[in-house]
């Protein structure tokens, strides 16, 4: 019984090479992994800011610089964006590809309206507070920190823009729903740490 | 079809001509010829950091000697310690990772042969990159943890600590990208019926090496990451005169270097795990309980970062935290050790070169566990740190653990990975050389650091004692040197004149053995069925309780042979590595290169992920 169970997956693994003997694809196996070692990194550079928490020696201050409305408006599009990945995601299981572009469109638009907000953001610190990089230990760990938040954003848009154009030219159906699935497993991920340093940075106190 | 047939015989029309051979190593994907790359490329970086050693040992030879200045020296010990991890014993273990693990899994490749690559020639472009540095005479001089702020515009200005922290970055991407492939080949690519507790141990202890080096990496990344953002842009992370803190480099730093020291050494006593039982015609004692304690190891290897800062003062109750973790994390190490002799306890044992390393890194590595342990207790830490203790402590783990341990591999797959034997006799005459040369240097080490000798000095006064011992430490490291000239001719004699190996030369016990040395591009025509971790041996002679050698199956067909699929070639790989090194080099040079490298690397990354995107439907390619 075992051995028919192996050999039913062996033939499976046969007939495509991504499935692997536990029955996962490889690619999405590789994908956690990649998330589990991300979060390491978001976890040290959450940490470095948690550390230099209120040791700036100069203003101004994260509460005199802070627009929360505004942070809480591309919090809610970046959690809206997750739900249509889902939506693109499901559309294109059902075969139904142009429906499933433009879903995957509006999650990279989503995505760059956030980016958009993080480039305008910065701006005002910089120009209305005199917030920089050299400013102060909060500077550093504030930019670093949401910067590369924002570049892991920035590099979802580019894959799902990608994906769009593979889904115009009728290079992406139904068969290549891991391929987006993957894509949606990443942009999950970068939405669950800006939860998190939405709540760190600028909930708490 | 075709095609494939062609690509399995080694395509001959490609591969006759001696372009065409760099051209296929270029482009290769196959995991054992990438392990190749990465064993000599390591094996010439070894002998890069040795020199760089013997160079010290000359300078410290004799009192107040002026063969090399202090910012030699500097250099030198750094880059010695840096290219030694980095460029030595992690792409040896990355060698035997990439030859090993698909064959001891049943697999005929890794899960992402193209990412294989790749992380191959990051790994090179970094190391190239990070050796370059002596070309400009801008050697990194901060020793190989670079700590902060000392590594800042403000203490070192030039662009020496630019080439250590660039080079660290491109190796570190190298390494996490190795590691998720080889995480999900060992849980997604293993033959039916091998169970993960039915995995040779050396595959267990290099999953367990993976799981560190992607969880590890990136606090070095982020240390890395905040050093760069301070000496290119400004930030202020280091600095003190700002109110940086200045233990956050060593905290990140050890965050990843503690488990760095056990993904250096967990390889090595996988290699051991499996050299024993061979040798000893027996299974490994206890083999569930050598991989429990590889787990615990890598478990606890995450919390015990800060006892290499006991001296910084970070109070009674950090303190005690991490000496409790310490000394509890020797007891699975101890656990080990007597699992290995619980192996040779009764077996019918035939001494062979790999079995030779396999019992010096058992000795060699002890030994340094003992003089480890000690500096758990942070009252003994604050006499022995920065000395020469500390130093002698961690040669004999790194070099009389992970070296010998990685030579008794060397010496036990080389028939496999070649086809041909290596000599006994100079394979013991490099052993015993080793081991003599070994100890002759590192051991007195131990008793100067007791007296007082520092760390990093480049030279001593005469009247301290320490004359002697310096001496001799000195003619061991030649001693050491010579050991490996055998080890080099012994390389050469096996290449052009060694005796053919045979699938089995060691009448061994694991499924790489089954097949031909060296294996056929596929490894296995037939992809075995697991019953056992020492399943190739019980085809052999049975379970021994009566039961009879397992029948061989019907000989393998061309059929079946041609039938097997391999991936192709691939050039993106090479190109997609030059791209990164052209980005990450760009930050000492100038933007516009950063930006002309960011966007090669991405339109690359784009070549490389729709390469094998199958043909749209309908449009019949």
């Amino acid at each position: 019984m075992a051995d028919h169970a192996a050999a039913a997956v062996v033939a499976h693994a046969a007939h495509d090479p991504n499935i692997g003997s536990t029955g996962l694809d490889n690619r999405k196996v590789g994908m956690w992994a990649f998330l589990g070692s991300d979060c390491m990194f978001f976890g040290s550079l959450i940490g470095t800011y948690l550390a230099y928490k209120g040791k700036s020696i100069s203003g101004p201050l994260p509460h005199q610089v802070f627009d929360i409305p505004l942070t809480s408006y591309s919090a809610a599009l970046l959690l809206a964006s997750s739900l249509t990945m889902v939506l693109g995601l499901s559309a294109l299981q059902e075969s139904r590809v142009k429906k499933a572009a433009m879903w995957l469109f509006v999650t990279a638009m989503l995505g760059l309206h956030f980016v958009l907000n993080q480039v305008y953001e910065f701006t005002t610190f910089v120009l209305h507070h005199d917030l920089k990089l050299s400013t102060s230990l909060f500077g550093s760990s504030f930019f670093v920190l949401t910067g590369f938040h924002g570049a892991h954003v920035t590099g979802g848009v580019i894959w799902l823009l990608i994906l769009v154009m593979l889904a115009m030219r009728g290079k992406l159906d139904a068969r290549d729903y891991t391929k987006v699935e993957i894509a949606g497993l990443y942009w999950h991920f970068v939405d669950i740490v800006w939860i998190a340093i939405f709540t760190v940075i600028y909930l708490i106190p | 079809m075709a095609t494939q047939a062609a690509f399995m015989h080694g395509s001959k029309a490609e591969t006759e001509t001696f372009w065409g051979t760099v051209w296929s190593w270029l482009t290769t994907v196959d995991h054992k010829r990438i392990g190749i790359l990465y064993g000599t490329s390591a094996f010439i970086f070894f002998l890069v950091g040795g020199i760089e050693a013997l160079i010290m040992r000359l300078q410290l030879a004799r009192p107040d000697n002026t063969l090399v200045g202090a910012e030699r020296f500097n250099e030198l010990f750094t880059m010695h310690g840096t290219t030694m991890i980095f460029l030595a014993v992690m792409p040896l273990s990355a060698a035997f990772f990439n030859y090993m693990i698909p064959l001891m899994i049943g697999a005929r490749d890794v899960a992402f042969p193209r990412l294989n690559a790749l992380s191959y020639w990051i790994f090179l472009s970094g190391a190239l990159f990070l050796n370059s540095s002596w070309l400009f005479g801008l050697a990194p001089d901060g020793g190989w943890f670079g700590y902060a702020n000392l590594t800042t515009a403000q203490f070192s200005p030039r662009h020496t600590i630019d080439f250590w922290m660039l080079g660290l970055q491109i190796l570190g991407l190298s390494s996490m990208l190795a590691g998720f492939n080889f995480l999900v080949t060992i849980i997604n690519m293993r033959a039916p019926g091998m169970t993960l507790m039915r995995m040779p141990v050396f595959i267990w202890m290099s999953f367990v090496t993976q799981f560190l080096l992607v969880l590890a990496f990136p606090a070095i990344t982020v240390a890395l990451i905040l050093l760069m953002f301070d000496r290119f842009f400004g930030t202020l992370f280091y600095a003190p005169a700002a109110g940086a803190d200045p233990l956050l480099w060593q905290h990140l730093f050890w965050i990843f270097g503690h488990p760095e020291v056990y993904i250096l050494i967990l390889p090595a006593m996988g290699i051991v795990s499996e050299v024993l039982p061979t040798f000893a015609r027996k299974p490994l004692f206890g083999a569930p309980v050598v991989i429990y304690s590889g787990i615990l190891i890598g478990f606890f290897g995450f919390g015990v970062w800060s006892h290499h800062m006991f001296s910084v003062g970070m109070g009674p109750v950090a303190d005690a935290a991490f000496s409790i973790s310490t000394m509890l994390i020797a007891v699975p190490t101890g656990v080990k050790i007597l699992n290995w002799i619980g192996t040779l306890w009764g077996g019918s044992i035939r001494f062979k070169t790999p079995i030779y390393f396999s019992l010096g890194f058992i000795a060699m590595f002890t030994m340094g566990g003992l003089s480890g342990v000690m500096h758990a207790s942070p009252p003994v830490d604050l006499q022995q740190t920065d000395s020469y203790f500390v130093v002698a402590h961690f040669h004999y783990v790194l070099f009389g653990g992970s070296i010998f341990g990685l030579f008794s591999g060397i010496y036990y797959w080389w028939p496999k990975i070649t086809g041909k034997l290596l000599d006994e006799k100079l394979g013991l005459w490099h052993f015993w050389a080793m081991l003599v040369g070994f100890n002759m240097t590192f051991f007195p080490q131990h008793y100067l650091g007791l007296i007082g000798m520092p760390r990093r000095i480049y030279t001593y006064a005469p009247d301290l004692g320490w004359n002697f011992w310096n001496l001799v430490s000195t003619v061991g490291s030649f001693l050491i040197a010579v050991s490996l000239l055998f080890f080099i001719a012994n390389v050469i004699r096996s290449l052009r004149y060694g005796a053919v190996a045979g699938n089995d030369p060691w009448d061994a016990r694991t499924l790489e053995w089954a097949i031909p040395s060296p294996p056929p591009v596929y490894n296995f025509a037939r992809i075995p069925h697991v019953q056992d971790r020492d399943d190739f041996w019980l085809t052999k002679y049975g379970d021994g309780h009566g039961g009879a050698p397992r029948p061989k199956g019907a000989p393998v067909t061309a059929a079946e042979i041609a039938g097997i699929h391999m991936p192709p070639a691939s050039f993106w790989p090479l190109l997609l590595a030059l791209a990164v090194a052209v980005m990450i080099s760009g930050l000492m040079i100038s933007m516009v290169q950063v930006a002309i490298g960011g966007l090669l690397t991405l339109w690359l990354m784009y070549k490389f992920a729709v390469e094998l995107h199958r043909p749209a439907a309908g449009h019949g390619h």
